[in-house]
């Protein structure tokens, strides 16, 4: 199995431990994943907001890296792997934005690039079964609420990711590790994603909401498959604290890193010592 | 919903600018406010989804731009996949702010152009996002100097931030794409 890899730009600073988690959950499950050469930033939220040209044109120049290189693009940012998605469906889907794109990008390009998050190779490809063969350890004793967020599920039409209102796909992987997967009502309510730091605020009202749900549905931890959901679950848990006086120490963790702790990665390679808050009962309870 | 329309003062055409921007029929919708119910900003914003829908059939657009949901909408696109008309609200939404920056009228909730502003700088300078660099612009501009600050050592010693800008990016592709789309937007 064989596929362009987009990192995406927080794999490099707020989501290193995304990065080498995946890298780390795809040696051990036999997927090759290829950085393009030379690839971009897709923009984002930023992208979006400012300008529908740039917002299609960004993603479509990694994209016609991996056209050049024959593969389908895998990514594993869900925010990345959204804008890819939404750049391909403009772009097929009007000649006019397609030629505004090539004028761009200096390339023409027509939407066909197949984009996949990694959680459909790893479901799709892959497949629980081989999966559960790999183990080396479980989550047996872990209740985990999955949370999707916003970008893997919607627009549905465009992304064609699982069930729009409630997705299953974190909690077959979750499953699949012998974890009980929370039914909760907060899997893809909104974090705030990228108004972080203009509107923290918004984001900190948000997320005490999702991190007090997942508290109230009595999870362990949180799995997320997201850098923005992440830093937002994760970090923010610091402000609810200091503002609302809600204390969760609810570890939030990304997929591959439980799905690297059950391969038996070690947690050095998996990038936990990233997180703020501590994951270290969830790391106690897969090596028990 | 109260609204009050003021004559001769509501920016004309809006309407069809919105459409003309995010290629959305904004006709079909008939105030379900299922956007509004499903808006996880819309208890926090002054004017939620469905009511930026109706200002705009009533073309009461200098209200609209000044509108507290532009800087507040988190662009989750809960209102867009529940619509059951099919109106990309996301989109409609994208077209307004991109209208506010244009007519100078994000001044109230400005620092998310702001913000937005210097993320894309450093993606046309680096080909990536450099958050430090991201970040000083952002808190000199917007005078927030000091917000999570209390967090950077933890950052910096997680290596949750790189100090280095970003390299092996094709520069040279983005900074086309920024030239072309600048020239673009500016004919219109």
């Amino acid at each position: 199995m064989k596929h362009a890899y987009f990192p995406g730009c927080s794999a490099e600073s707020t989501a290193r431990d995304m990065h080498r988690s995946t890298l780390a959950v795809a040696e051990a499950l036999g997927i090759e994943l290829i950085e393009p050469q030379g690839w971009t930033c897709c923009g984002a939220t930023a992208g979006h907001q400012t300008d529908r040209t740039l917002a299609a044109a960004l993603p479509a120049a990694t994209l016609v890296k991996a056209r050049d290189m024959g593969l389908d693009l895998v990514v594993n940012c869900a925010a990345c792997y959204n804008r890819m998605k939404v750049a391909n469906h403009e772009i097929a889907a009007s000649k006019q934005v397609q030629a505004k794109v090539a004028e761009a990008v200096g390339r023409d390009y027509d939407g066909s690039v197949k984009v996949r998050h990694l959680l459909e190779v790893l479901l799709d490809d892959v497949g629980t079964d081989a999966i559960q063969d790999a183990l080396h350890g479980s989550l047996t004793g872990m209740k985990v609420a999955s949370y999707y967020g916003c970008l893997l599920v919607r627009p549905s039409g465009v992304t064609g990711f699982d069930d729009p209102e409630n997705p299953s796909s974190l909690d077959r992987l979750v499953s699949a590790m012998g974890g009980t997967a929370l039914e909760w009502p907060h899997k893809v309510e909104c974090c705030g994603g990228g108004l972080s730091m203009s509107r923290t605020d918004v984001v900190v009202n948000l997320t005490d909401s999702i991190v007090g749900m997942a508290k109230l549905a009595g999870a362990d931890c949180i799995a997320v498959s997201c850098p923005m959901c992440q830093i937002n679950l994760d970090m923010r848990q610091l402000d609810i604290a200091k503002s609302k006086g809600n204390r969760y120490d609810m570890p939030v963790l990304y997929i591959t890193q439980l799905l690297g702790l059950c391969l038996g990665v070690a947690p050095q390679r998996l990038g936990l010592n990233k997180l703020m808050i501590s994951p270290e009962k969830v790391v106690k309870a897969v090596y028990e | 919903m109260t609204m009050t329309i003021s004559k001769n003062k509501s920016a004309r055409g809006i309407l069809k600018q919105v459409q003309g921007i995010s290629g959305v029929d904004l006709s079909v919708c008939y105030q379900c406010k299922r956007c509004t119910s499903g808006c996880p900003v819309s208890s926090m914003a002054q004017c939620p989804p469905s009511e930026m829908m109706r200002r705009l059939h009533l073309g009461m657009g200098d209200e609209l731009l000044n509108s507290d949901i532009l800087w507040m909408c988190v662009s989750c696109e809960t209102c867009s996949t529940r619509c059951p008309m099919g109106i990309d609200v996301a989109a409609v939404m994208d077209a307004l702010r991109k209208l506010a920056v244009q007519r100078g009228a994000a001044k109230p909730e400005g620092n998310v152009p702001l913000f937005n502003r210097a993320f894309l700088k450093t993606v046309e300078v680096f080909g990536r996002t450099y958050d430090i660099a991201m970040i000083t612009a952002y808190k000199l501009g917007s005078g927030k100097l000091m917000a999570d600050t209390e967090k950077f050592p933890a950052m910096l010693k997680k290596r949750k931030i790189a100090l280095l800008p970003p390299r092996g990016a094709d520069r040279k592709t983005v900074r086309r794409i920024f030239k072309k789309t600048k020239e673009d937007g500016a004919g219109k």
